[in-house]
């Protein structure tokens, strides 16, 4: 809900002094973990996330399995001390529909079919937090697929658009997502242009969802070169012909 | 996995494909919706009954007394919550919410609190007292869409709902005073992608084919959006359920406005 006593937007600059198609600096790790198969540590603005890949490997319970491919899981939580006001641990309702639809946006990619039967676990753990961390646990996770060797047919980058003070802008930060009108997360399979996550609450009419949703498209392609590059310096001895 | 699914996925694609749909309807068809309001009118404060196809839900309003947010101390409280009986479906079991009804109550209420259906600002009494608005949504049969229809039987709930009399501190069961202050009527939308075709309203044998859905809460804006499913979504398919979703809730909010 707006508030007029904060001014988001000052002389076309916001609260941080970026524009309205700016992205927070954003710094991507790649195999982070030892133990996990893949990893990735994502440093987007204040929010700070790690994804960590298990599997393939034996699925349990039983009945999950699915002898035409593979499950996927993915289980996104927030540290109980990745906000300001303490977070009790464990699993809460926001952080299950989270869970569920990042892993139904990574099941469109991965290629699932290669490993009947097989769980696919991906964790994602977010350790601060400041708006858009689902965009962020998705980028991480991806990356940390892909790390982990699993064959997939592309990353996930995302980024969220929204409206804060009338203005449709870039990538909100958390004054913005609290104060702001209207928060567009979402995700993309950028070869194909197509759409594997949006979530959208607020006020917005249609013309506005259009140019949301076109910035949110051109802010997630932003992320994917830094995916890319990310993974391309984590290998050694790499030599990319153009 | 789901054999049923399995099989019958082929099927309904390629019927969706030629232009059919296994019910007759058309792609932009919602099936029949019958809306029952004060269906347990007795001890609930307010409630409806829902009709869409073959799925039936029962959504139950309560009220109580209790405190604030300290981030919003004078307004009132909602919270929803869904329980996908195992009377309504094979799969559905008993225990603590899964993703699939946490998913329905959080996208209900998103529609409902991001559109400020229910003025919270009335529904406070004094310093750290104020109404809690409890919505129960009941699933009793599942014959696909559980989303549409507990969201039309949230808010026609919402909008038939009565107050208790509250006196010396005393919520008064059984007497009544007004009617729960709510100012618009947010309806979501469900459409699904199957093959390259969207439609409205997807049964349950639709729900097992299609490849991704997406769900569009309007009143004169849009309030709420969320896209479910493995499957991708072009531009031009958000674009065309968005449309559908204005005109198919234009439609359900007269109906659910005349109750």
């Amino acid at each position: 809900m707006a508030k007029d006593d904060v001014e988001l937007i000052k002389n076309g600059k916001r609260l941080d002094g970026r524009k309205f198609d700016d992205l927070r600096k954003i710094k991507i790790e790649v195999g982070v973990l030892k133990r996990a198969v893949g990893s990735a540590y994502v440093e987007w603005g204040k929010n700070k996330v790690m994804a960590g890949v298990y599997g393939p490997r034996e699925l349990h319970p039983k009945y999950l399995r699915d002898p035409t491919k593979a499950h996927l899981r993915c289980i996104y939580n927030l540290a109980p001390f990745s906000v300001e006001d303490r977070k009790r641990p464990g699993p809460d309702r926001r952080s299950v529909e989270i869970s569920k639809v990042s892993a139904e946006a990574l099941s469109s990619v991965v290629m699932l079919e290669k490993y009947p039967n097989a769980g696919i676990d991906v964790f994602i753990e977010v350790l601060q937090a400041d708006a858009g961390t689902r965009c962020v646990g998705l980028t991480a996770a991806s990356v940390a697929l892909a790390d982990a060797g699993i064959p997939m047919r592309d990353l996930v980058p995302a980024c969220a658009a929204g409206k804060v003070s009338g203005e449709i802008v870039l990538d909100l930060m958390k004054e913005e997502d609290n104060l702001g009108e209207c928060d567009l997360p979402l995700a993309i399979i950028p070869r194909k242009k197509e759409i594997v996550l949006l979530q959208m609450d607020g006020k917005l009419t249609k013309d506005e969802f259009k140019k949301a949703c076109g910035l949110a498209v051109d802010g997630a392609m932003k992320v994917y070169e830094m995916q890319k590059e990310a993974l391309l310096s984590s290998i050694n001895n790499v030599r990319i012909e153009e | 996995m789901d054999i049923e699914a399995c099989l019958r996925k082929d099927y309904i694609t390629n019927q969706v494909n030629d232009g059919k749909r296994l019910d007759g309807r058309k792609f932009d068809e919602y099936r029949d919706m019958e809306i029952e309001k004060d269906y347990v009118g007795e001890k609930a404060c307010g409630s409806a009954l829902v009709r869409l196809g073959d799925t039936r839900i029962l959504v139950g309003i309560s009220l109580n007394v209790g405190e604030p947010y300290p981030d919003a101390p004078e307004s009132g409280v909602m919270t929803i919550s869904t329980e996908l009986r195992p009377i309504a479906s094979p799969n559905f079991e008993t225990g603590p919410p899964g993703g699939e009804a946490i998913e329905v109550a959080r996208v209900v209420d998103r529609g409902i609190r991001e559109s400020n259906a229910i003025e919270t600002e009335k529904l406070f009494i004094e310093e750290n007292k104020v109404w809690i608005v409890f919505v129960d949504i009941h699933a009793l049969d599942h014959g696909g869409n559980l989303i549409d229809a507990s969201g039309v039987a949230a808010i026609a709930a919402l909008v038939n709902t009565r107050m208790p009399k509250y006196e010396d501190d005393q919520v008064i069961r059984g007497e009544w005073k007004g009617k729960l202050p709510v100012k618009c009527t947010p309806v979501p939308c469900t459409s699904v992608k199957i093959g390259d075709n969207i439609l409205i309203d997807p049964s349950m044998d639709e729900e097992y084919a299609m490849d991704a859905r997406l769900t569009v809460t309007t009143t004169d804006m849009m309030n709420a959006m969320q896209k479910g499913g493995q499957g991708t979504l072009k531009e031009e398919d958000i674009l065309s359920a968005v449309d559908l979703s204005f005109e198919k809730g234009k439609e359900i909010r007269k109906v659910i406005e005349s109750l």
